[in-house]
Order: C-alpha cells, then sequence, then structure tokens
C-alpha cells in the first residue's frame, strides 16, 4: 500500500455525525426509558406519605424520553449534505482507542499491583509506544515521577492511595 | 459598617504565613492547571480536593480559590501564545490574543489580558462584597417552594440562555438529575436505581462525573488532533508592562461593559464562556476599530477576558449566598464545602463569619497575587507548554485517576471515570453541553427535597409555586427562560434578525 491510499483510509470516516447522533438519541430514550420502568416499579404516585421515591425520577425520565426523542427527530429530518459530515475518521479512532484502552488497563493495573506501580509502567510505555522515546527516557521520566506523587500523597499530604490486591510498594511503610 | 469590619477580620485571617503560603502555591498550580489542555478548572479543582482535607476549611478553600483564579489566568497564557485555549473561555481570547503575539506584541497582549482578567474579577469581588450578605438575609425566609423556584429559574436559565439544541440541554440536564437519584433515597430509606449492584449503592459522585466527562474527555478529544505546538515567544519585562498599563484606560468603556456583561452571566448560570463570546461580540460593534477586530487589537484582548474572569468570580455569589453554584468550578467548591461539614447557604454567614468573609478576603487578594504570579513567571509557563503532548498525556490520566479514586477510597469510582470520559467524549462531539449534567447531579439531591417538601406543603398542587409574590415570580420568570428558544423564534418570525457570524465559532461549554 503506497502512502496516498494509506493516508485515504486513515482519514475515511467511521460513522458519520447524523448517524452517531440517531444512535446516541436511541440509547438515550432507552435510558430514559428503564429509568421510567424502575420508577414505576418504586411507585411514582402520591401516598399518604407524600410522594413515592419514583415520583421525581419518573418525570425526570419522562423528559429524558421526550427530548431524546425531538433529538432523533431533529436529525431524520436534518439536511443529508451538512449533517452527513464525518463523526470519526478511521485514524482519529485509532487514536482515540490508543489512549481508551491503555487506560482501562491502567486501572486493572491499579487494581491488581497498586496505584504506584501501575502508574511507572503505563507512563514509561505510553512515552515508549506512542512518544517513541528511548527506553531510557520513558523508565526515568515515569520512575521520577511517580516518585514525586509518592511524597506528594504518601508523606506531605498524607492521603493513601491504592496500593492493590498484590501489594508492591508495602516495602516503603506507607 | 458591620460587613467591613468582618471582611477586615477575613484579611487577617488569610495573611497568615501558612494561608499566604498555600494561596501562593494554589495560584502557581491553577496556572499550569489553566495552560494545560485537558486539565480544566473544574476537573483540577476535582482531582486536588483530597488533598485538602486534612486542612482546616478556611485555608482549604484559600488554596482551592486560588486555584480557580490561577486557572482563570492560566487559561489566557496558552490562548495567546499558542492559539490553542486552555480553557473553553479563553476561545475569544484567541481572536485577537494570538494575531497580536505573532507580530512579536505577545507581552502586550499578555499584560493586557491579565490586568483585564484583575480588573473584571476584582469589580466582582467587590459586588459579591456587598450583594452577599444582603442575599444571604434575604434568603433567610426562604421555604421550600422559594428553593426550588430559584433551582428551577437556574435550570431553566440553562435553556433559555444556553447555546445549541434546547433539546440536547435538556437531555444533559435531565441525566444529571437522574444519575443523583441512584442509590439510597433519603427520604423513603429505600434504594433507587441500583439494578441490584452495591456499587451503585452509594449513587454517582459528581467530582467522579466532573473529573471524567472534563478530565479524560478532553484528552481523548485532544489525541484526535495529535498536538502539535508551535507557539510564539514570550517576555514580558517591566517597560511593555508599564507602556501597556499606559494604553489600558483608553479602553474604559469596554471595560465597564464587559464587566457588565461577566457579572451578569455569571450569577446567572450562563458562565464564563457564553460571557467571553458576548463581551466580545459588543466590543466589536461598538468599538471605533470594529472593523480590525480579530488582526490584533489589545480591545479584543480586553474585551472577553474582563467578562470571562468577572464571571468566573461572579458564580461564586450564589454559590456562597443560596448553596447554587453558577458553573461546574463553582459546584465542585461547594462539592468542598459540604465535605469539610458547611452547607453553603444563607445560614453559612450567620453560623461561620470567619470562614465566608476570609473566602472573600482571600479573592481579593487572591486576584491581587495572581497578577503579580503570572506577570512574574509567564516564561515558566509556557515552558510547561513546551512539554510534549505524549508526557502531559499518561500524567494527567495518572492524575484523574488518582483524583477519582482520593474522592471516596474507591476503586469503583476510577471505573465510573473512565465511562463518564468517554461519555463526555461523545457528548462533546454532538454538542451535548456538558455543565448542567454537572450542575444538575450537584444539586439533584437538595432540588429534590425542596420539590418533595414544598409538594408536601401544598397536598401535591404546583400552585403552590406561585403562591406568593416572591415565589411566583421566581417560577414566572422560570418559565420563560424555559421556553425563551420558542419565544424567541416567534419573535424573529415577527422580526428578522440578523445572522450571528460569532456564534458559530463558539463552543458548548
Amino acid at each position: 500500500m503506497d502512502d496516498a491510499t494509506h493516508r485515504g483510509e486513515e482519514e475515511r470516516s467511521v460513522i458519520s455525525t447524523r448517524r452517531m447522533e440517531l444512535v446516541v438519541a436511541a440509547l438515550l430514550f432507552l435510558f430514559g426509558a428503564v429509568f421510567m420502568y424502575q420508577s414505576y416499579e418504586l411507585g411514582f404516585r402520591w401516598a399518604v406519605e407524600g410522594p413515592q421515591s419514583g415520583f421525581f425520577p419518573f418525570y425526570v425520565a419522562l423528559i429524558i424520553c421526550a427530548a431524546s426523542l425531538a433529538v432523533l427527530i431533529g436529525a431524520l429530518r436534518g439536511k443529508v449534505g451538512k449533517d452527513d459530515e464525518s463523526f470519526v475518521a478511521r485514524g482519529q479512532l485509532k487514536q482515540v482507542l490508543s489512549v481508551l484502552i491503555p487506560a482501562g488497563v491502567y486501572i486493572l493495573g491499579i487494581e491488581l499491583i497498586g496505584t504506584y506501580v501501575a502508574s511507572v509502567i503505563y507512563i514509561a510505555l505510553f512515552m515508549r509506544i506512542l512518544g517513541k522515546y528511548s527506553w531510557l527516557k520513558s523508565v526515568a521520566i515515569s520512575v521520577v515521577i511517580c516518585v514525586l506523587f509518592f511524597f506528594m500523597f504518601e508523606v506531605w499530604f498524607q492521603v493513601p492511595l491504592y496500593k492493590g490486591t498484590w501489594n508492591l510498594t508495602g516495602w516503603t511503610g506507607y | 459598617m458591620q460587613d467591613l469590619s468582618l471582611l477586615f477580620h477575613g484579611f487577617a485571617v488569610v495573611l497568615s504565613p501558612f494561608n499566604v503560603g498555600l494561596m501562593l502555591l494554589g495560584i502557581v498550580l491553577g496556572v499550569i492547571i489553566g495552560v494545560l489542555p485537558g486539565l480544566g478548572a473544574a476537573n483540577g479543582i476535582a482531582i486536588l480536593l483530597p488533598l485538602t482535607f486534612t486542612m482546616p476549611p478556611t485555608s482549604a478553600i484559600i488554596m482551592l480559590s486560588c486555584i480557580y483564579w490561577g486557572a482563570l489566568f492560566g487559561g489566557a497564557i496558552a490562548s495567546i501564545l499558542f492559539n490553542i485555549p486552555g480553557e473553553p473561555w479563553s476561545v475569544a481570547t484567541t481572536f485577537d490574543g494570538y494575531p497580536l503575539a505573532q507580530q512579536g506584541r505577545a507581552g502586550e497582549a499578555l499584560t493586557a489580558s491579565f490586568t483585564s482578567s484583575f480588573v473584571g474579577a476584582f469589580v466582582a469581588v467587590v459586588m459579591i462584597t456587598f450583594l452577599a450578605p444582603i442575599i444571604a438575609r434575604f434568603a433567610l425566609q426562604f421555604g421550600p417552594p422559594e428553593y426550588f423556584a430559584v433551582y428551577l429559574l437556574t435550570f431553566c436559565s440553562f435553556v433559555g440562555m444556553g447555546k445549541g439544541s434546547p433539546a440536547k440541554i435538556l437531555v444533559s440536564m435531565m441525566i444529571g438529575f437522574a444519575l443523583s437519584t441512584v442509590g439510597i433515597d433519603i427520604v423513603t430509606g429505600q434504594l433507587r436505581m441500583t439494578f441490584g449492584f452495591t456499587s451503585l449503592l452509594k449513587g454517582f459522585d459528581f467530582l467522579i462525573a466532573v473529573i471524567g466527562l472534563f478530565g479524560i474527555g478532553e484528552i481523548l478529544l485532544s489525541m484526535e488532533e495529535g498536538l502539535a505546538f508551535q507557539g510564539a515567544a514570550a517576555r514580558i519585562n517591566p517597560k511593555v508592562v508599564l507602556e501597556t498599563w499606559k494604553k489600558l484606560p483608553r479602553y474604559w468603556m469596554t471595560f465597564i461593559r464587559s464587566t457588565i456583561i461577566g457579572c451578569w452571566m455569571g450569577i446567572t448560570p450562563g458562565g464564563a464562556t457564553p460571557a467571553s463570546f458576548m463581551s466580545y461580540g459588543a466590543a466589536k460593534k461598538f468599538s471605533k476599530d470594529g472593523d480590525r477586530f480579530g488582526t490584533g487589537v489589545l480591545e479584543g484582548v480586553v474585551a472577553p477576558e474582563t467578562a470571562a474572569h468577572a464571571a468566573g468570580t461572579s458564580a461564586l455569589l450564589p454559590m456562597i449566598t443560596l448553596g447554587i453554584p453558577g458553573s461546574p468550578t463553582a459546584a465542585v467548591l461547594l462539592g468542598g464545602l459540604l465535605i469539610w461539614g458547611l452547607q453553603p447557604g444563607p445560614l453559612l454567614f450567620a453560623e461561620k463569619p470567619d470562614f465566608v468573609w476570609g473566602l472573600i478576603a482571600s479573592m481579593y487578594l487572591g486576584n491581587v497575587a495572581g497578577l503579580i504570579v503570572v506577570l512574574a513567571l509567564v516564561p515558566l509557563f509556557a515552558g510547561i507548554l513546551r512539554i510534549p503532548f505524549s508526557i502531559i498525556a499518561p500524567v494527567i490520566v495518572v492524575i484523574c485517576g488518582i483524583g477519582a479514586y482520593t474522592v471516596n477510597n474507591s476503586m469503583h469510582d476510577i471505573w465510573f471515570m473512565l465511562g463518564f470520559g468517554v461519555i463526555g467524549y461523545v457528548f462533546k462531539k454532538l454538542n451535548y453541553p456538558l455543565a448542567p449534567l454537572v450542575l444538575a447531579l450537584v444539586l439533584g439531591n437538595a432540588a429534590e427535597n425542596a420539590f418533595r417538601q414544598a409538594m408536601l406543603m401544598s397536598q401535591g398542587s404546583l400552585g403552590i409555586l406561585w403562591s406568593n409574590g416572591l415565589v411566583g415570580s421566581i417560577s414566572t420568570l422560570a418559565l420563560i427562560m424555559l421556553f425563551w428558544p420558542l419565544i424567541s423564534k416567534l419573535l424573529r418570525n415577527v422580526r428578522p434578525a440578523r445572522p450571528d457570524k460569532l456564534a458559530e465559532q463558539q463552543p458548548v461549554d
């Protein structure tokens, strides 16, 4: 594949703004409907002692449904030419996912090996892979930053952070 | 004047070495937050909030509000030098600020921007000093119907004064309310909307929403662009500062106009972003050099900056007097007050005068200190912007994660934060405003309780919202605001309005 077609591939739209608008409005409608059903189950009427638990959420959910329906209809009736712009291009989505997915893995890492160790690995890998820094530079900067955080939170402000299922920083005494 | 003596007492509280130190630290942190894209004032303060839990409340609020002033100042640096608005309210500053920097007049633009920020904030603080005690005394007579009417007005104003689709504003706001009902219903003790998940028992903390929506969401948006900075050099020497100061009095009319716009938009929940655009538009319309706006006119920097700071500061007026924040950042500060066990509202003035007047005094001193710090340290802050994004981005994600965890010491919250980040990214791209969601999430419980109590008083009749002159006029005003998009459409049919070019460039906040 030569460079030009590669670039074309990267700029190709994954989903149009109009379609995304429809999907989001439909999801929001669903969200409202689920909340309405829950409020109905809780009781949304007026009891002897006053409004029931579902009273307020019921009307809130009703407005969500009505307003998302309005957005949906608006998007359906919208001018095709203007609203057919790309919501996100392939290359852009790749960039976004390249942050989002590692962030999810990082949070999983916090659960398992604790905030500090996970952060060192996350920052270093991010710099190495997305920033194209050398291994030495990536690891050095990342360690310095996390040691700084350690002192700031654990020592100076005395706010303990999550140490993970397997506590790897237990030897520090904090 | 009793209030004035209380204010001087407040100054005495603030001027202890510990508090002055925190003030300077807060401002420096705030400017850094303001300069960095992806870390805004609201999520910056939300993240740093847990650091202040061990401090006395007065010191804590001094530091947090100084972070806020710093962020307001810092947004301008990125706008002028790099053409990247660090904060949404500094978008309008780029129109004339960046051209000025390209012409080698960055020093002038920065001085003008900092000075006008200072002026706007200062006038707003003076207004708060005199209006806050009056409003607080007045609000002491409020009962549940009045409070609910004020809440109604706050939220209807979003629809009436917001930009973009009213339906989207409503959806976003109601999602905030819906999320606020998740967890235990404090009136009946029933569980609501938890769908059997124990992690939802405590509900959604709005600080988590702020960190996710604004922090992670913003990072995802910035990643799309693959940020490349190209900045102008920044050097400020005393000579440039003095020369710019000599020019500024010429724009006194712009200052007055922008301050009024800013204060108005700040008290009503219009916010700093629309205020800066309105003020820029008004200055362009009334100025002699209106046609040259956009090519690098000092007045074009003065107008949005004055209004943004006036609005950002006056957003704190309804927060401390009524407990209703005028902006997401004010909402985060309100969250802080609640965590320290202080209930914002009219009683705060009676019960904790030390705290309230300490806060007001710190607004005066914080702005003076802020002006000096930013003028002195501009090159340092501009240097931060030169750190590559591939280092900044993971560090911001780490900071957001730590911030989300420390709010309740809960791992669930970090996952929620990531979820809110995705929502923030999608909503921002589809122009769903985020501010109403956050404010609704903060005020949801209070608004629902006020509504329930009012309904109990009236046995379920909405007529109580019109039961006396005060509550009736607030409710009527709220309805006018709610239906303003329709009303203005009808008016436009009668008399066609000119298209507003500026509005198209305006971001939805």
